[in-house]
C-alpha cells in the first residue's frame, strides 16, 4: 500500500488542554506509517461558537485552514470531532454556492491565499478506518484489549447532520446506529459496549452557558456506561473528551449519582493495543485516573 | 409487475392509558411486513386486525399533517413517510414503537403536546403588521426576500425535533428547535414588524437560544428538512445585528473566540472561560482548573502557543469581521 499521508488540522485543545491527544495521534500514526504534515498556519475553527457571533469571520478562517491543506495537494485529517463539522460544513457551504465562494475569495486573496474546494477532510476516526482499514489493524495489534468492556461515545459533530458527514465516509455511518467507533474496539480486540447514550451529546458546548443541562447530560453519558458495564469509555473527540474526564463532579452532583470512568482518546485505545507505552499515549494527563494499566 | 417482498418484524409497541393504567407496558406482535409498507400501515394493521383499542394519531397519511410523528427505536419519524423496510437495514428485525415523549403520552402512542404548542405560541409564530384595510395594489415579497426564510417555512409542526431536543428534556423553559424555526421563519420575514420582540425573548437566558448544546439532533431528525440550527444560529447573528446582545456569559462566550483567534490564531481556552464568566464568576470552575493543571491540562498564559502567519489571521479577522459588540 501506498504511504497515507495526509495534512494535521490539530485544533486548540491539542496543543493545551489535552496534550494527550496529540502525543497519541503522532504515536499511532507512527505505528501506522501515516505520514501527517502538521498546518501549523491553521486558527482555531471557532469550535462551532464564533459562527454564532460572526458566521462570515468563521467561513473565511475555516476556509484559510483548508487553503493550506490544498496547497499541500493533500486531504486534511481532524482529531476533534467539532473541528470537523466546522471545516467540513465550510466546505459544503463554499462548494455548494459560487457566491458565497467568491466572497470568501476576495478576502483571501489579501493574504495571498484562495480557496478551490480540491482537499477532502476527513476526522482521523474515518481515515483510520476507511484509508488504512479496520483488517489490517486487526493483523497489527499485538496487545488485544480482550479483557476490556469498551464503552464507545461517538460525539455529535461526528456523525450528525448525517447529510454532510457521509459525504466523506466510504461507509456510510448511520447517527441512530453508528459502528465506526465499536468496529475499532472490536478490531482493537475489546469488547463494545452497547447502551442508550453512546450516539448523545455530552453538553460540552453549553458548559458554561447553560452548566445545569451540560452537567447532566454528561452525568447520563457516563451512568448510561457504567450500568453497561463498561470498564472504561473511548471517544474520538477531544470535547467530549474534556467533558467526560473533568467534569464528572459536576455531572454526580447533577444526577444525584456518584459516576466517573476513565475515558480514553480513540488514538490512545488503538495505541495501547498496537502496543505504545502509557507514557507515549500520555495517559497520566488525565484528571480521571486511567487505573486499568 | 415488481415481486413484493416481505419479511418478518417483531414489533414492540408502548400502551399506556393514563386513565387506567399506572405504569406503561409493551405488546408485542410479530407480522409479516412488505417492502411497500410504512409504519403507519402497520399501526392499521396492528389496530384492524389485533387490538382495537390501540391508539394513535393519523390523518392526512402524506407527511402533510405532521401528526403521526412517533418514535422507532428511538428515533422520531412521521408514521406515513418511513418505510419499515429502511428501519429494519437501521435497526434489525425487531422494532420499539413508542410515542415521541414517553413522559407525555396520554393513550398509547398519542401525547399530550401543550408544551409544544405553548412554545410557539411564546415566539408570536405570525405576522405582525400595521396593514391597511384596503390598499391599493398587494404587498409583493420579491424572491431574493423570500429566500431569505430558508427553509423554515417547511415546518408541519410535527414535534420530531422538539421531543429529541436533549436541551429541552433537561430545561423545560427551553423553546426548542420547532419554536426557534418559527421565531426565525417570521422575523426573516420583509413584511414582518415584530423581529426585535422575537429577538429579545429567543436572547433571554435559560430560555433562549444560548442553551443549544449543538447536539445537531433537530438537523438530523426532522422529516422536512427545516434545520433548526441553522436557523438558531441565524438568530445567534441577528441577535447581535440588531444590538441587543446582553452583556453575559453566553455572548461573551462567542465574542472571546473572535478576540483570542485575533490575538493568537487559536482559542486561550483558560482566557476564554475568564473572559466569559468574569473575574468573579470564573471563581467557580477553579477547582476543577487546579486539577487539570496538576495533569499538565493548562497552558500559562506566557506559553501560550500561537499559529503560525498570525500576522494573516490578523488582517483577516480586520477585513472579514461584519459585527461589533
Ligand atoms: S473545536 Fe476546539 S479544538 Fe477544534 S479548533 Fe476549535 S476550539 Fe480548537
Ligand atoms: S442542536 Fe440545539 S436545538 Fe437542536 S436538538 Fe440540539 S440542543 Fe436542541
Ligand atoms: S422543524 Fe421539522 S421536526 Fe421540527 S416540528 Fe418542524 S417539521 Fe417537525
Ligand atoms: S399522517 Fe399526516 S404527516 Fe403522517
Amino acid at each position: 500500500m501506498e504511504k497515507l499521508k495526509y495534512a494535521l488540522f490539530t485544533g486548540c485543545t491539542a496543543k493545551e488542554s489535552t496534550p494527550e491527544q496529540m502525543m497519541s495521534t503522532l504515536a499511532v500514526a507512527n505505528k501506522l506509517g501515516i505520514e501527517l504534515v502538521e498546518l501549523t498556519e491553521a486558527s482555531c475553527c471557532g469550535a462551532s461558537h464564533l459562527q454564532d457571533y460572526d458566521d462570515f469571520l468563521s467561513l473565511v478562517l475555516n476556509a484559510r485552514n483548508i487553503a493550506y491543506a490544498e496547497k499541500h495537494g493533500l486531504t486534511m485529517v481532524t482529531i476533534c470531532n467539532t473541528c470537523q463539522l466546522n471545516t467540513a460544513m465550510t466546505k459544503h457551504r463554499l462548494d455548494h454556492n459560487a457566491e458565497l465562494k467568491t466572497k470568501v475569495n476576495e478576502k483571501l486573496a489579501e493574504v495571498g491565499l484562495e480557496y478551490k474546494g480540491t482537499s477532502q477532510i476527513t476526522h482521523f476516526l474515518y481515515a483510520i478506518i476507511d484509508d488504512f482499514g479496520l483488517d489490517k489493524i486487526k493483523e497489527m495489534v499485538v496487545k488485544p484489549l480482550s479483557q476490556f468492556n469498551i464503552a464507545p461515545f461517538y460525539g455529535c459533530h461526528n456523525i450528525r447532520p448525517s447529510e454532510l458527514q457521509n459525504e466523506t465516509h466510504k461507509n456510510p455511518e448511520n447517527p441512530y446506529m453508528p459502528t465506526s467507533l465499536d468496529d475499532l474496539i472490536i478490531a482493537c480486540g475489546g469488547v463494545n459496549v452497547n447502551y442508550e447514550e453512546k450516539n448523545k451529546c455530552c453538553g460540552f458546548h453549553a458548559e458554561l452557558q447553560a452548566p445545569r443541562t451540560a452537567a447532566v447530560l454528561t452525568g447520563n453519558a457516563v451512568a448510561g456506561a457504567m450500568d453497561a458495564n463498561a470498564d472504561w469509555m473511548v471517544t474520538p473527540c477531544p470535547l467530549c473528551h474534556l467533558k467526560l474526564d473533568t467534569q464528572t463532579h459536576h455531572a454526580s452532583v447533577a444526577i444525584g449519582r456518584e459516576v466517573s470512568l476513565p475515558v480514553l482518546h480513540m488514538q490512545q485505545m488503538v495505541g495501547l493495543a498496537l502496543g505504545c507505552t502509557p507514557d507515549e499515549l500520555g495517559l497520566k494527563h488525565h484528571v480521571t485516573k486511567v487505573n486499568f494499566i | 409487475m415488481d415481486t413484493i417482498k416481505t419479511q418478518q418484524v417483531t414489533f414492540k409497541v408502548f400502551r399506556f392509558n393514563e386513565e387506567t393504567d399506572y405504569l406503561p407496558y409493551y405488546n408485542t406482535y410479530v407480522l409479516d411486513v412488505t417492502h411497500e409498507e410504512v409504519v403507519l400501515d402497520i399501526l392499521n394493521r396492528i389496530k384492524w386486525d389485533h387490538d382495537g383499542s390501540l391508539s394513535y394519531r393519523r390523518s392526512c397519511r402524506h407527511g402533510i399533517c405532521g401528526v403521526c410523528a412517533i418514535k422507532a427505536n428511538g428515533k422520531g419519524i412521521l408514521a406515513c413517510k418511513t418505510r419499515l423496510f429502511d428501519l429494519v437495514e437501521t435497526f434489525g428485525n425487531e422494532i420499539t414503537i413508542e410515542p415521541l415523549s414517553t413522559k407525555r403520552a396520554i393513550k398509547d402512542l398519542i401525547i399530550d403536546k401543550k408544551d409544544f404548542w405553548d412554545k410557539h405560541a411564546q415566539v408570536k409564530p405570525y405576522l405582525v403588521s400595521d396593514i391597511e384595510e384596503h390598499p391599493e395594489q398587494e404587498h409583493l415579497v420579491s424572491p431574493h426576500d423570500a429566500e431569505k426564510l430558508l427553509e423554515a417555512d417547511y415546518c408541519i409542526q410535527c414535534g420530531a425535533c422538539h421531543y429529541s431536543c436533549p436541551a429541552l428534556a433537561v430545561n423545560e423553559e427551553y423553546i426548542g428547535p420547532a419554536a426557534f424555526a418559527a421565531a426565525y421563519r417570521f422575523s426573516a420575514d420583509v413584511r414582518d414588524d415584530a423581529s426585535i420582540e422575537r429577538l429579545h425573548i429567543v436572547n433571554e437566558e435559560a430560555q433562549g437560544v444560548w442553551d443549544c448544546v449543538k447536539c445537531m439532533e433537530c438537523a438530523q431528525v426532522c422529516p422536512k428538512e427545516v434545520n433548526p440550527i441553522e436557523k438558531i444560529t441565524k438568530l445567534h447573528n441577528m441577535v447581535f445585528e440588531a444590538g441587543i446582545a446582553k452583556d453575559n456569559v453566553a455572548t461573551r462566550h462567542a465574542v472571546g473566540f473572535a478576540h483570542s483567534i485575533a490575538k493568537h490564531g487559536l482559542l486561550d481556552e483558560g482566557e476564554l472561560v475568564r473572559y466569559s464568566e468574569g473575574n468573579i464568576g470564573v471563581l467557580k470552575h477553579v477547582p476543577v482548573a487546579m486539577k487539570m493543571f496538576a495533569k499538565g491540562k493548562i497552558v500559562l498564559p506566557w506559553n501560550m502557543p500561537k499559529a503560525d502567519k498570525l500576522d494573516e489571521i490578523k488582517k483577516l479577522i480586520k477585513s472579514s469581521s461584519t459585527v461589533k459588540f
